[in-house]
């Protein structure tokens, strides 16, 4: 059976389009994620999957379950973690933690062992209040809180935005551990180095799904050659690079231009020679393997 | 049911953690008490008159040891001439001041009479009105005991006597600790609730409250408990002090008046939570509250300016204040000791209020975002 499944779901505020006719099946014990710029819809579609929010239209199952008819049942199920840190500062670590125990009728004793990789972390804060944390400990804190209740989906909704690469990197191999106790995760993040972290992804932008498969998938489905491209004048060979006859694309990447072109129509010398002839005399060009981002750049330029 | 007790825990952990807020949700009735009760006061103290005449006659003397004597008048000064009363009064020095003719005790005995002019500052109408009527009062008094003493005999005289029956002494504090009362509790339950809301669906936590398998009513329900509370410790504290410092009787039933309370208080909580519904920070929550609620009940409820003089469509109005409805039955359980079949009127109102306001509200708030 499948963890979550939904079918053209669409939502409008007003006159803005948030989400509109998404799709999407995640798998039983799969880290899914959802990648997409700021303003993507990314939290719309996790309000909507966490029946916090009626879709326009579309419908939509949890684990079997109706995210309108059985929204109650649903919420006993989930964890759900928001964007926003959303727990009580004035509370303190345990009493936060506790807290959220008893709402979802358990105790943190009877589910330690779910928490205690993570948990055992922030326990020598244990008193502190929750608004004293530091950053990575919040998010861990509010990690426990919405894994307390031993839920069968968590929805993480862009949890390492704003959290340092090192706590980033420890959450992803928590997340890791959480999927291998046979929790399903469903996660959005802005970032798309984290993609290659997850088993299978969708990439959204402007409310619509550009693409889904594993990491590994989406990027050998790159229809195109990529060069990775450097010179000493880089906002100029920028312009230049995409006048080339047979250049798709060509955005900044980091250090260097990243320029998708037809492998058909021309190769890594011919738009070597142009980049000289127009006057890039420093200009170094290598074959570069594509990414998920190249992969992101390039649907949603289709 | 454990889930709503660690809400409910939760709750007053809040309430408690935050130490400015218990302050002046404590201290605020006293505070208004105290000001309501001393410095809004209405009631004339030790008013500061001046004599002008000659001391030295017998009458003159006997009536101006009588003002002297009276409880709420003082003589501070005694003048030889009229035209020094202007500069006492411009120098604030004197409330009000009584004139006497000369040779008054002559003009009492002979035919035409003697004249005695009272002056109010009259800068404050009220207290300049309230002053004079007492002096004129005490010198009316001393008037017919002067001509009982000359003519040996009680002149036919007729002289209307005024008994207030349940404010004898005319206090405000009588009016206005009910009033302050109503407006408190309204206050406390009406705003805190709001705010305590709002609060949770600004940070979010909301969001979180809901997705989790607490039923809302349960959610609203553990939010109200701290408040029903703070406004019955608030309630104890009102009726002390303004039973033990203003002397303000309770005449009729405290559990009456305790029920009354109880009502008033689910009333306020249930806008409270309409209010929360409606605002979506916590500052037009405060506004609504202050502007849509506390100021109305100020008005309307007849703490300060009397329903009944208000023209038909502002009483109308009035009507659908519920502190209106509180008050009034604080007064009469209060002040005349009244029993539950004179107030069952006022009571129904305020039921069908709380009964209304309350489903309405429940109704209102969302499942879902």
């Amino acid at each position: 059976m499948n963890a979550i499944e939904i079918n053209g779901i669409s939502k409008s505020y007003g006159q803005v389009r948030a989400v509109s006719d998404v799709s999407l099946k995640v798998e039983d014990g799969e880290i899914f994620g959802l990648i997409g710029p700021d303003g993507a819809g990314k939290t719309t579609l996790f309000r909507i999957m966490t029946t916090l929010m009626l879709a326009d239209a579309g419908n939509g199952k949890i684990c079997g379950l109706d995210i309108v008819k059985d929204y109650f049942r649903i919420r006993k199920i989930i964890g759900y973690m928001p964007g926003k840190f959303s727990l009580y500062q004035d509370l303190s670590v345990k009493e936060n933690l506790e807290f959220f125990a008893t709402l979802f009728g358990t105790t943190v004793r009877e589910n330690y062992g779910t928490i205690k990789e993570i948990y055992s972390q922030i326990e020598p804060f244990a008193d502190r209040k929750a608004g004293k944390l530091s950053g990575g400990m919040k998010q861990k804190l509010a990690l426990c809180c919405a894994l307390v209740h031993k839920p069968s989906v968590l929805f993480l909704d862009e949890p390492t935005t704003g959290v340092d690469a090192v706590s980033r990197k420890d959450f992803w191999s928590m997340l890791q551990r959480i999927r291998e106790s046979g929790v399903t995760v469903f996660v959005s993040t802005p970032y798309m180095d984290e993609a290659a972290m997850c088993d299978r992804l969708s990439m959204i932008r402007d409310g619509k799904i550009i693409g889904t498969g594993t990491p590994e998938k989406i990027v050998s489905d790159y229809p195109y050659g990529l060069l990775s491209v450097k010179g000493s004048k880089m906002y100029p060979l920028l312009k230049a690079l995409r006048e080339i006859d047979g250049v798709i694309s060509c955005f900044s990447f980091g250090d260097s231009h990243h320029l998708a072109y037809d492998t058909s129509k021309t190769d890594l010398e011919t738009i070597l020679a142009r980049a000289r002839e127009a006057g890039f005399a420093d200009c170094t060009a290598e074959t570069a393997t594509p990414g998920i981002e190249d992969c992101f750049m390039q649907l949603s330029g289709n | 049911m454990k889930a709503f007790f660690a809400s409910v825990r939760k709750e007053f952990l809040h309430i408690f953690r935050d130490k400015r807020t218990i302050l002046i949700v404590m201290i605020m009735p006293v505070v208004q008490i105290v000001l309501f009760g001393f410095a809004v006061s209405t009631e004339v103290n030790r008013a500061r008159v001046a004599v002008c005449g000659e001391i030295s006659d017998l009458q003159v003397r006997r009536i101006t040891d009588r003002i002297d004597k009276n409880r709420y008048l003082e003589i501070t000064e005694i003048l030889s001439t009229p035209e020094e009363i202007e500069g006492l009064f411009r120098r604030n020095e004197a409330d009000a001041a009584v004139c006497f003719e000369r040779n008054f005790s002559s003009g009492l005995t002979g035919s035409g009479g003697a004249s005695v002019r009272i002056i109010g500052d009259g800068s404050d109408p009220n207290t300049a009105r309230m002053i004079t009527s007492y002096i004129s009062g005490v010198i009316q008094d001393a008037g017919q005991d002067a001509s009982i003493s000359l003519s040996g005999e009680k002149a036919a005289s007729m002289t209307p006597s005024v008994q207030l029956m349940y404010n004898p002494a005319m206090k405000s504090s009588y009016n206005f600790v009910p009033g302050v009362m109503g407006l408190i509790l309204m206050l406390i339950c009406s705003m805190m609730t709001a705010v305590s809301i709002v609060k949770e669906k600004e940070t979010g936590t909301l969001e979180l409250l809901l997705v989790s398998p607490v039923r809302p009513l349960w959610v609203i329900l553990s939010k109200l408990m701290p408040y029903l509370l703070l406004s019955a410790g608030n309630f104890a504290s009102i009726l002390l002090l303004s039973h033990y410092v203003m002397e303000v009787p309770i005449n009729g039933s405290l559990a009456l008046l305790s029920l009354v309370a109880l009502i008033f208080v689910v009333t306020s909580l249930a806008m409270g939570i309409l209010v929360s519904v409606i605002s979506s920070s916590q500052r037009t929550a405060m506004l609504i509250c202050g502007m849509g609620l506390t100021m109305p009940t100020m008005i309307f409820s007849g703490i300060i300016f009397p329903c009944e003089s208000m023209p038909l469509v502002l009483q109308w109005f009035s009507d659908i204040i519920p502190a209106k409805w509180f008050i009034i039955m604080a007064k009469k359980i209060m002040i005349q000791g009244a029993g539950f079949a004179s107030i069952i009127k006022e009571l129904t109102i305020l039921t069908g209020m709380a009964v209304f306001l309350l489903a309405v509200s429940i109704r209102s708030f969302k499942t879902r975002l």
